[in-house]
């Protein structure tokens, strides 16, 4: 019956400061709760198995053929620590050859397209590759770098990526990072980014390429990476466009205008997902229209007569492809291999002979391989099959985009036909 | 067996100590061994006019104990208890209850008509005694007076106990009836009218049917506001009551009436006496009230729709209710600043001002301005305090564009008042209104400063000055200090205004706390507040400053600790003061800690400092261990791990604050600390998890603790969970039982009660964080399959939640957060659950395109990792 008692403190002060103290305790308790959380959530899911453990060991970026170092040891030690459930965080903190030997081996390599898959325009997606340089770009700490293939550092510059720049601005924790896999086109000197492996700190190596598409798509653009270059974003990053590879994408993608130049075509399985390394889930394939080098070229940019192969050598003699499994393509002879000095796992340059390559059954058999020397110590992977394949029939007997074009409107019919069959039965 | 119950009940009221406790102690043998028998005799003897009335009424109040309490499980029990009595005895008993009220004695009459309400606030709900409210008013017209008068004040309580859903309209319009009827001017009886007019205030609360009837409105309306005019002083001042509760209640329905209830409550504030004007005041405080709520709604709501529209009332009758409340101002007591309890007509009044100015805003200065030019230098006390008063009093309000102008003006004389004023009142009001002014002017966000660099000086100077002054005029100052400092609390982290003044400001405010009288007029209490907001808002400057205050503090704590023997007086004294230290330190802990620059230093002083909270604790106080346990909590999250090597000797103190069922505060304080600890002590806090666990599981099954305690309890289990991960386990089987059984509850609130919705959703995030705690714990650990058989019903929890609508932002982010831990720790396992969860598409896509910032964050993230768990 007193409803003026709530009225009474009006004159004295309206502090209480007990109350302050606990919802200042309690403010800081939520806000140290969303902390962990937020930790938890993201550092654990973004520590990475490596998929490619089985992998031989890469050979050091500098052997020195004329010393004899422990063959094994050093190196594969240190490359099993590196690669074994290692954490992203860290491997963005690496620095010097560890970091280049560990980005080395995260790209997704695609195979080139030999045959056209199956379900081409159900499970696919399209895109028109730019031509450059194909490279790893890293925002942490205030700062962007880009890793080329071999993993040697292209740039090192501030950019508008997730803790790309030390700028005032910082959206998100300081221990916010991304990758993306991206190629560096030298004429408008943009990043053109063609997948999105870690994105402010949580990992999409996990997901299908068809989340992984969709969030490089709707998050990009949100940290004004894709804006004109500024004083802190110095370079423009951009989308390339992706289809479904039915008749309209794998169109679109083929003849399409785009701001850069192309260099054939790039074809990703909808559920694939970021795998590190060789993989048959993502496909690279070219013809003349799309790009201006289809057939490869020597270091003078020409396109020698026969066509060369980089192979691996192995302990036994054999010269392999870098596929998992490597694919065998011959064998030295032991006392050649003494004679020129060749070590476990040095790289080596072939020529095709006239002799060509043998299948049986659709099945490789063999090649007929000459010697022709080592490679260049920049070079960090032998040839694989895939792509050994593609240049041998481009040289021979080329997939057509013709037979793209008729597998993707074929493969329809296909489809019409087999639901008839089931239908019947 | 009669005679011996009414020679008990007046032994257990006699004077004699021993007479008195057996008495008591029989009567409690009695009920313990024959309940219904012991009811039955009280009732009797409550009915028997041949009983001496003492015995009569205590045999009323027994009965009445015997089914309410405050506590609210004990309550419960009693309700219980009646309900499962045999239904012949309860019979016998309201017979005899509604015989009481025929009766000529007036003690034993009132006393039934109390338990008779009760028993209808347990039986109504219960669709039980039906016949009641008939049988009270079958007669009504034809019984004495004092029968009236019994019958209406039973409907009063009536009203009181039960809630308007379980008594039928038709009832409802048969209790207004003779309710309003009573209180018509033909009623002869001044006694009758009272008891009616005091029902209604109570009854309002059914009458909505009523209300939309413009004939009985009308009728209601017309007989409240003639009762007003009764020359019988309760009278009036009960009918204002109910113009109060009905300006509440029902404003949307007072525009025909509001001019004439500006008349009656103008004269009244004028001419009636002080506990009639007062409620005609609090009618305009509570005018002001609604309208504020309206339009604060209507800010809030673009659209401009509110459920209720505002009918500006204050607006209008601005000319003419201004005025008035000046006119209340000159009516101050003498002595009223130094009364902690004082009420009065100036007090009223200018609380109702500010109402006003908070409602009008920028309208009411010019008509406050005149009043106060006018009275401000007058030679009169009252004078010079009532214009000091208006002005404080409208600085809510108005925009700092009409005020900064004024202030500027105004600030010299009341600076200059503050020192030179021979009153005592008028220099408390004049603090008071500085610190109104620091509160609602000073700050960052005002674009032309009131404090500048040329009068900062000179305003600290004439606050420190004044904390010399009497206890209350001190106390103001002090609150006003608050208020500066406070204005600078997002100053740059390098360099505040109060930086050389700082020095100065902290020995002043030490100065105050040591004064012998200032345990008057909350001085020293205030003292320490300030203190703590000037630390608050300290930059890094100041640092040093600060860190030489931690030894002061820490000394003073200690000379509290030096064990003199106390009075019981003294000692609560002594455990106030140890509450106010502890919450000092808090304060610079949390201040210093924040800083790796200022940690370093601080750390060294730790060891002392916890040794010394330790000793807080074993002096049982509740206050004072609240503010320890908010210290230790701020120095665990400072220290980090190495907060570890205090655990042994703390530990006995965490769990005797998570058994503090009593003092919740101290309970729940304790839980949040478990938290804090937890997150410093990571995987170290494993020991002394079995001892933690079992009693927060003690804490969430008993009916004892305070409700609001349980949902942080809940979230405490995803803090423990997250620290020691898969070690969780052993408590997967106790824990996870209590969440799934409180995430049912919780699932549906099924009530339009605001207060009970955000109980609920506060529950709901608990539950929530634990779950989210407890997935991320797991996570990366072989044992997660452990967890794959809750999964079903979590998200099942998740949907249902969803599916209510009636999520807050917080929950949503929370549920939908947990919806990616599970994703997350579960991954492929989970897959098609999660896919037939309507969580992980309406619900996730809601989230998704959330405005809310965090809701956002928690839905990509959920995404990402519902992706993972799928895609595989």
């Amino acid at each position: 019956m007193a409803p003026h008692d709530l009225r009474r403190p009006f004159k004295r002060p309206a502090i209480s400061d007990q109350q302050k103290r606990r919802e200042i305790a309690l403010l800081r308790q939520t806000q140290n709760r969303r902390d962990a959380q937020h930790q938890a959530r993201f550092l654990a899911s973004s520590v990475l198995s490596l998929q490619n453990q089985n992998l031989e060991p890469i050979s050091e970026p500098e052997p020195e053929p004329e010393t004899e170092p422990e063959p094994e040891t050093g190196p594969e030690l240190q490359s099993e620590l590196l690669s074994r459930d290692f954490d992203v965080i860290q491997a963005s903190k690496l620095k010097g050859s560890k970091a280049r030997q560990w980005f080395s081996r995260q790209l997704m390599l695609p195979e080139w397209m030999i045959d056209v898959p199956p379900r081409l325009n159900h499970d696919w997606y399209v895109s028109a590759r730019p031509s450059g340089k194909r490279c790893f770009v890293v925002s942490s700490n205030g700062t962007t770098i880009s890793r080329l293939r071999n993993g040697s550092v292209l740039h090192h510059f501030p950019s508008a990526l997730p803790n790309g720049a030390r700028t005032k601005d910082i959206s998100g924790p300081a221990h916010s990072f991304c990758i993306l896999d991206c190629i560096f086109h030298e004429m408008d000197q943009t990043y053109y980014v063609i997948d999105m492996v870690c994105w402010r700190a949580y990992s999409l190596y996990d997901c299908s390429a068809e989340f992984r598409f969709f969030w490089l798509n709707s998050k990009l653009s949100e940290t004004g990476a894709c804006d004109p270059p500024s004083p802190y974003h110095k370079y423009r990053f951009s989308l390339v466009p992706i289809y479904d590879c039915d008749q309209t994408g794998l169109n679109a993608a083929y003849t399409g205008v785009v701001p850069y130049v192309k260099d054939g075509l790039l074809f990703y399985n909808k559920h694939a997902h970021y795998q590190t390394g060789n993989t048959p889930l993502a496909l690279v394939w070219k013809d003349e229209n799309c790009s201006q080098y289809v057939l490869d070229t020597d270091s003078n940019g020409q396109v020698p007569s026969q066509q060369q192969v980089v192979l691996e050598l192995q302990d036994d003699g054999k010269v392999t492809t870098s596929d998992d499994p490597p694919v065998v393509f011959g064998c030295l002879d032991g006392d050649f291999i003494q004679k020129s000095g060749l070590r476990l796992g040095t790289l080596l340059r072939f020529v095709i002979s006239d002799g060509g390559m043998t299948f049986v059954d659709g099945k490789f058999q063999m090649a007929d391989l000459n010697y022709i020397g080592k490679v260049n110590r920049a070079r960090t992977f032998a040839d694989s099959y895939s792509k050994v394949l593609f240049q041998y029939t481009a040289r021979h007997s080329p997939l057509r985009v013709d037979d793209l074009i008729t597998s993707v409107s074929s493969a329809h019919d296909q489809e019409n036909e087999t639901v008839d069959v089931e239908m019947a039965g | 067996m009669a005679m011996e119950v009414t020679q008990m009940l007046l032994n257990a009221q006699a004077v004699d100590g021993t007479v008195r406790k057996h008495a008591e102690e029989s009567l409690k043998q009695f009920q313990e061994q024959n309940l219904p028998s012991f009811l039955l005799s009280l009732s009797g003897e409550l009915a028997n006019d041949d009983k001496p009335v003492d015995s009569r009424k205590l045999a009323g109040l027994i009965l009445k104990n015997a089914l309410d309490a405050k506590e609210q499980h004990r309550k419960f029990e009693l309700l219980q208890r009646w309900l499962s009595l045999d239904s012949a005895v309860k019979a016998q008993i309201k017979t005899c209850l509604l015989q009481t009220l025929s009766s000529p004695v007036p003690d034993a009459a009132s006393t039934a008509s109390q338990v008779i309400a009760k028993i209808a606030g347990i039986e109504l709900p219960h669709k039980q005694w039906p016949e009641l409210i008939g049988a009270l008013l079958s007669n009504i017209h034809q019984v004495p007076s004092h029968v009236k008068q019994a019958t209406l004040e039973t409907l009063g309580y009536l009203c009181e106990e039960v809630s308007p859903d379980v008594v039928e309209q038709d009832q409802v319009n048969k209790i207004l009836t003779a309710v309003v009827q009573g209180m018509n001017s033909s009623e002869g009886n001044t006694d009758v009218r009272l008891a009616a007019t005091r029902a209604l205030y109570n009854a309002l609360g059914f009458a909505q049917a009523n209300f939309t009837n413009d004939m009985e409105r009308d009728y209601i309306m017309r007989v409240v506001c003639e009762a007003t005019l009764s020359p019988e002083l309760k009278i009036r001042q009960a009918a204002f009551e109910c113009l109060v509760s009905i300006s509440s209640t029902y404003y949307e329905k007072l525009a025909p009436y509001i001019q004439d209830i500006f008349n009656i409550t103008a004269k009244a504030v004028k001419e009636d006496e002080e506990p009639v004007a007062l409620q005609a005041i609090e009618f305009w405080s509570s005018i002001c009230d609604e309208e504020i709520d309206i339009l604060e709604e209507y800010a809030g709501d673009f659209s401009g729709d509110s459920d209720i529209p505002c009918f500006y009332f204050i607006k209008q009758a601005l000319p003419v209710l201004v005025p008035m409340l000046l006119e209340t101002l000159l009516k101050q007591e003498e002595d009223q600043d130094q009364d902690e309890g004082a009420w009065n007509l100036a007090m009223a009044g200018g609380t109702c001002l500010g109402l006003v100015a908070r409602t009008v805003g920028d309208d009411i200065v010019p008509l406050v301005m005149p009043f106060i030019e006018e009275n401000i230098t007058k030679p009169d006390w009252r004078q010079r305090e009532a214009a000091t008063y208006a002005f404080g009093s409208i600085l809510e309000g108005p925009s700092p564009d009409k005020l900064t102008s004024v202030v500027n003006v105004a600030l010299n004389f009341m600076l200059s008042a503050l020192m030179k004023d021979p009153n005592n009142h008028v220099k408390d009001t004049t603090a008071w209104t500085l610190g109104r002014i620091f509160e609602f002017l000073h700050g960052s966000t005002m674009e032309t400063p009131i404090i500048t660099q040329e009068n900062c000086q000179q305003i600290i100077a004439v606050l420190l000055q004044s904390m010399k002054d009497a206890p209350n005029v001190a106390e103001k100052a002090c609150g006003a200090l608050y208020f500066l400092a406070q204005g600078y609390d997002d100053v740059d982290s390098s360099s505040s205004p109060l930086t050389p003044f700082f020095q100065d400001i902290v020995q002043a405010l030490l100065t105050v706390t040591r004064r012998e009288d200032a345990g008057e007029s909350r001085l020293r209490t205030a003292a320490y507040e300030t203190l703590n907001e000037v630390v608050r808002c300290s930059t890094e400057e100041t640092a040093p400053m600060v860190m030489q205050l931690v030894p002061v503090i820490m000394m003073e704590l200690h000379q509290t600790l030096e064990g003199q023997k106390l009075s019981s007086d003294e000692r609560e004294k002594q455990n106030e003061l140890q509450g106010l230290l502890c919450g000092c330190l808090q304060v610079i802990i949390q201040k210093l800690g924040s800083s790796e620059a200022t940690k370093y230093v601080f750390m060294q002083c730790v060891d002392q400092m916890m040794s010394l909270f330790l000793r807080v604790f074993a002096c049982r106080s509740a206050t004072a261990h609240e503010e320890a346990m908010l210290a230790i909590g701020a120095l665990a999250y400072a220290t980090g791990p190495d907060f570890a090597k205090y655990m042994q000797e703390f530990y006995k103190y965490l769990e005797m604050g998570l058994q503090n069922f009593e003092e919740y505060q101290v309970c729940a304080i304790t839980v949040g600390v478990v938290g804090d600890i937890c997150r410093a002590l990571e995987d170290k806090i494993l020991p002394y998890c079995d001892g933690i666990m079992t009693q927060l599981l003690k804490d969430l099954s008993s009916n004892q603790l305070h409700r609001s305690v349980k949902p942080p309890i809940f979230s405490c289990f995803g803090d423990i969970a997250l620290a020691i991960g898969e070690n969780f386990e052993k408590y997967l089987m106790y824990a996870m039982p209590m969440l799934q059984s409180a995430a049912e509850l919780s699932a549906h609130t099924s009530s339009a009660d605001d207060e009970i919705t955000e109980y609920t959703n506060s529950l709901r995030n608990g539950i929530l964080e634990a779950y989210s705690g407890i997935f991320q714990g797991f996570k990366n650990s072989p044992k997660t399959q452990l967890l794959m058989p809750y999964a079903p019903h979590i998200l099942q929890f998740l949907d249902s939640l969803y599916m209510e609508k009636d999520m807050d932002d917080v929950v949503t982010k929370t549920a939908i957060g947990v919806l990616g831990d599970l994703a997350d720790t579960l991954g492929s396992n989970a897959g098609p659950l999660i896919q037939q969860s309507m969580s992980s598409k309406d619900f996730l896509n809601e989230c998704l395109s959330s405005d809310d910032h965090l809701i956002k964050e928690s839905a990509e993230w959920a995404k990402l990792a519902i992706s993972r768990a799928i895609s595989v």
